[in-house]
């Protein structure tokens, strides 16, 4: 799987991606850094699609219960990181009326 | 790879790809309250996406478990989304736990479905990604431990402490190394994994409760950080973006709360504030303070122009701040001026006082950091400290030998009059004296931060009508 090349691929993919991510969020308002804290938690949990995977090829019975617990505990990331964002995004208000549609 | 397959695979890297660029631009979006809520939508529909692609994958036979699987995470991930605002730092620590555990998990699959079948480099990235995961799971959840109050918030320290976590760490890199070279001994890897564990534990113990905004950024880092891994095992790009993003935004924030401490990494990780306390917190004498009650504080109050409001953690503890809020009212009723400043450090996490404020409905355009308001204390009528201490220290300022010195601090002492709202003059969290309570512009307001306020604001409304 991992020949050189793909190596050298994810190591730019991760590079690029790492720098992206610093000047994205060097942007973030510190008002917000609690919910940005929520949403990368919630985006992170991307890790489910390798569990999901291993779940359904299902190649050994110890891989599949690993992978069981890991799509557990990562869809509740998801579902309660966006759920939990939203709710604090929610309460942030302007003292401006015109801000509210 | 046949050439039928690829067309379908394919369509799922296209997906993987549209995913990504939402990704982004959903962290893009955080950068202001009015966007923040799209960064919402972007990040669901490409999770939607990233999910629905990869159940097309062509291996997959069996999607009853995965079902099983999905529904029991929404079960217990929906109590977490609907937590109290003062427990979120404690749920941000638990779902670090939670990630982490994941791509720990998954790494241990992959390993034992590939062993001794497998490469250097990736045995290497495999070795990595457990051992991230594995001391984050642990170290997240004593972290959450400590914030729920659960497990003692104060350092724990001894003799040689730092030697030990290094000896294990050493440990489990030593194992790791064995096992690139000798991907046979498939026996070693639990050991691995085990004192990967056993490390983010006792990384943990020596830390203060005043440290953890830094500690769950930190933690924060490592998850995103063993999540890119686990993209580099799976060759899964999707996996190793969102990773990347997740670890840099774990390392900026480590960073903006390590220096809003003052302290670096490693102070953090291995300083063991713990003992600084102690020193500090001796030697105390006594000094003449003044304090008021509520009526005349709320006659100053109403006599303001620019009143800015400083609050500590001390007022959630206290559950004041919608008693705050009805102070922001009636203050704005008479025509004063009213912001509130903020400490980076001033909650339990990053960005946490914002959102408890939030929550009591105050208006975000009132939330004013500390470097863009530190200039107008001077121009200020009141500044009324509720709940905090050691961010309004000066002593940060002019005390070589304080333990905060050069720590960045509100500096409310300029504002022409200084009202803090206190229980006792006992030192606050840290145990340092703070000597802006003995200056000629400071009033103590003795009492309950939540009662106290209350009684304020019923003055004031008495005063009206």
């Amino acid at each position: 799987m991992a020949s050189s090349s793909n190596l050298i691929n994810a190591l730019f993919i991760f590079v690029l991606a790492g720098f992206i991510g610093f000047e994205v969020i060097r942007r973030v308002s510190p008002l917000l850094h609690t919910p940005l804290m929520s949403l990368t938690n919630a985006l992170d949990a991307i890790a489910v699609v390798g569990a999901i995977v291993l779940v359904g090829e299902h190649k050994s019975t110890l891989s599949a219960a690993l992978g069981f617990i890991a799509v557990i505990a990562a869809t509740s990331n998801i579902v309660g990181g966006f759920l939990i964002t939203d709710r604090m995004l929610r309460m942030f208000k302007s003292s401006r009326p015109a801000a509210k549609p | 790879m046949t050439a039928e397959l690829a067309g379908s695979q394919i369509v799922i890297e296209v997906v993987y790809l549209i995913a990504s660029v939402l990704f982004i631009l959903s962290l893009k979006w955080m950068s202001s309250p009015t966007s923040a809520r799209h960064g919402i939508w972007a990040g669901e529909v490409g999770m939607l996406l990233a999910i629905c692609g990869t159940l097309l994958q062509h291996g997959i036979i069996d999607y009853r478990l995965i079902a099983i699987a999905l529904t029991l995470g929404t079960i217990i991930g929906i109590p977490l989304g609907r937590v109290a605002m003062t427990a979120v730092p404690q749920r941000t620590a638990l779902s670090h736990a939670f990630g982490a555990l994941c791509v720990t998990l998954v790494g241990s699959a992959e390993f034992y479905l590939r062993a001794p079948d497998i490469s250097r480099f990736l045995m290497s990235v495999l070795s990595v990604e457990v051992i991230l995961g594995g001391l984050t799971v642990t170290g997240s959840l004593m972290a959450a431990g400590k914030l729920q109050e659960i497990l003692p918030q104060r350092p724990l320290t001894y003799k040689g402490q730092n030697f030990v976590n290094f000896l294990l760490l050493a440990v489990a890199l030593g194992i790791a190394v064995y096992l690139v070279l000798h991907p046979d001994a498939r026996g070693l890897f639990p050991f691995m994994i085990l004192i990967a564990l056993a490390f983010g534990v006792l990384l943990i113990i020596p830390i203060g409760g005043a440290d953890m905004p830094t500690v769950i950024s930190l933690l924060n880092g490592y998850a995103g950080l063993s999540a890119a891994a686990m993209g580099f095992v799976l060759d899964s790009k999707l996996l190793i973006i969102a990773g990347a993003l997740d670890g840099s935004s774990g390392l900026i924030l480590s960073i903006i709360m390590s220096k809003a401490m003052n302290r670096s990494f490693t102070n953090v990780l291995f300083g063991a504030f713990g003992q600084v306390q102690g020193a500090a917190a001796a030697g105390q004498e006594e000094k003449p303070v003044r304090s008021a009650t509520a009526e005349e504080a709320a006659a100053i109050l109403s006599a303001a122009n620019k009143v800015i409001v400083v609050p500590g953690y001390g007022m959630a503890v206290a559950q004041a701040q919608h008693k705050v809020r009805e102070l922001y009212d009636a203050l704005t009723k008479r025509g004063v001026e009213v912001r509130f400043a903020i400490h980076p450090v001033a909650g339990r996490m990053p960005g946490h006082m914002n959102v408890l404020l939030a929550e009591a409905d105050i208006p975000y355009d009132r939330l004013i950091e500390m470097d863009e308001i530190n200039g107008d204390f001077p121009q200020t009528d009141v500044a009324l400290v509720i709940g905090a201490n050691d961010v309004t220290n000066p002593a940060a300022r002019t005390d070589t030998t304080s333990p905060i010195y050069g720590m960045p601090i509100l500096d409310v002492d300029k504002a022409h009059t200084v009202m803090v709202i206190k229980r006792s003059m006992n030192p606050g969290f840290a145990g340092i004296d703070n000597p802006l309570y003995y200056l000629d512009n400071n009033l103590m307001l003795f009492g309950d931060a939540k009662a106290f306020v209350g009684s304020i604001v019923r003055e004031l409304s008495g005063g009206h009508g």
